[in-house]
């Protein structure tokens, strides 16, 4: 079924969300990406605040090539999210509620997902140009020496992603599968 | 008669290589997507690879790279044996044509200096650069930007004689099976068979420079090639990794002799990204 939502992607958005749902995201999501992730995980053992709002919050894995003039953003697809798996079941735990990437989870981020009512969604990976052109500004927050692995917060109008982990459990890399494999 | 070649021409080429493998697809690649498009059974699949037909379109008609992975710059150089290199040093040449594709071109630095360090290098330098010498006294200049999600699914399997060609589809389905999603499917899969550790997986790297239509000579390359390909359309990983009937796009398989001990078998996954430009100096 296609949906509209809006950030932020509360506990309210993500009761309606299912697993093979086709979702058009618009609003404010964080991007951030490995060396990002590892800095909050640094931030955070030493007691530190974290550098965005994580209550809420919608952290999209990429990493964009660099804009060219008049232009916000350059390509901007999704990259592989199990990268992020280490550290994502933290984030989740402490009120992140939705991830964008492309890409199989562990266990433990899906537990993370069902225990805090959240959702991760997949953008069409290599579809860097066209979920450019959904990116209307883009400002870095932090970490700017990591260049295109800084965090930056986004605007984005109708950007298009699939529900792959819903909060009641449903993963469609497994059903998906299963369902065209051909024995 | 040996030919003098300026370095510098090396690194003009290589230059707008990294520009154009980024924005445009090879015809063959694009032949393979429509016509996946057509054929693919999920209606979600449909959905995905005519986005991915689109994106072409902006990248194109906008300049914005495919994908915002631009990749690591792997070059390969077929060398001449007349050529007679002048101006200055080649592999900096070739280094200084990547730093320029990738500065003035707007693509991402992906390139971190040192694997634990990892400190970016800010201008996608090093290339890995590949060179042989061949007969005759040109250059054909291969640059195949490579993108990471699919080069982390990339394989090598040291198999025993006696798994023989059933091994060889065990290892290949197997790689493939593994990377589902991650890969960023519709793949290309660039299979190298035979020679030693180093020399399948560099097999596999350039099976996945062949053109798409080319077909290998050997009968049972061939057959392979088509096996595999069926297979792993059965397989049901489809677009994007979110179920459907195109799970590849190609398979290209490239062999050499090897011991008499040993089957080595590389896997080098590529996502529906397939990048690479060939010329001819």
């Amino acid at each position: 079924m296609d949906q509209y939502i809006h950030t932020p992607i509360t506990e309210e958005v993500t009761a309606d969300l299912r697993a093979g749902d086709y979702v058009y995201i618009t609003g404010t999501l964080y991007v951030a990406r490995d060396a990002a992730h590892k800095r909050m995980m640094e931030a955070l053992d030493r007691g530190d605040e974290l550098p965005i709002d994580i209550k809420d919050a919608t952290i999209y894995y990429m990493g964009p090539s660099p804009a060219r003039e008049g232009r916000p953003i350059g390509s901007a697809g999704p990259t592989t999210a199990s990268r992020m798996d280490k550290y994502a079941p933290r984030l989740l735990d402490l009120g992140q509620k939705a991830m964008i990437g492309k890409g199989k989870r562990t266990k433990e981020v899906l537990d993370a997902v069902v225990r805090n009512h959240a959702v991760y969604f997949a953008a069409v990976g290599g579809a860097g140009a066209l979920l450019s052109k959904c990116i209307k500004k883009s400002e870095i927050v932090c970490y700017e020496d990591l260049g295109a692995e800084a965090i930056r917060k986004i605007e984005v109008e109708n950007f298009p992603v699939i529900v792959v982990a819903d909060r009641y459990g449903n993963n469609l890399y497994e059903t998906a599968v299963k369902e065209y494999a051909v024995i | 008669m040996v030919r003098d070649i300026s370095v510098h021409q090396v690194t003009d080429h290589l230059a707008d290589m990294c520009i154009q493998a980024n924005h445009y697809l090879s015809k063959d690649m694009d032949c393979r997507l429509k016509q996946a498009t057509e054929e693919e059974k999920s209606p979600l699949g449909r959905k995905i690879l005519n986005q991915l037909q689109e994106n072409l379109q902006i990248a194109d008609q906008e300049m914005i790279p495919i994908c915002q992975d631009t990749g690591m710059a792997v070059v390969f150089l077929e060398i001449g044996q007349d050529v007679h290199f002048v101006d200055g040093d080649l592999t900096e040449a070739v280094n200084e044509g990547i730093r320029r594709g990738y500065v003035d071109g707007y693509l991402r630095k992906s390139v971190v200096g040192d694997p634990i360090e990892r400190v970016n290098t800010k201008d996608n330098t090093p290339a890995v650069i590949h060179t042989s010498i061949v007969k005759g006294d040109q250059v054909k200049i291969t640059l195949a930007p490579k993108g990471f999600g699919s080069e982390n699914m990339s394989r090598v399997f040291m198999l025993k004689p006696a798994d023989g060609i059933e091994g060889v589809k065990d290892a290949i389905l197997t790689a493939v099976k593994d990377a589902g999603p991650n890969a960023c499917p519709p793949m290309v899969v660039g299979v190298g068979i035979g020679g030693t550790f180093e020399k399948c997986a560099l097999m596999a790297k350039q099976a996945l420079t062949r053109n798409l239509d080319e077909k290998p000579e050997t009968p049972w390359v061939r057959e392979l090639e088509e096996e595999m390909l069926y297979k792993i359309n059965c397989l049901g990983i489809g677009p994007g990794g979110l179920g459907g009937s195109t799970t590849a796009l190609a398979v290209n398989i490239n062999t050499y002799p090897t011991h008499i001990a040993g089957l080595p078998v590389a896997v080098n996954i590529c996502c529906h990204v397939n990048r690479h430009v060939t010329e001819i100096i």
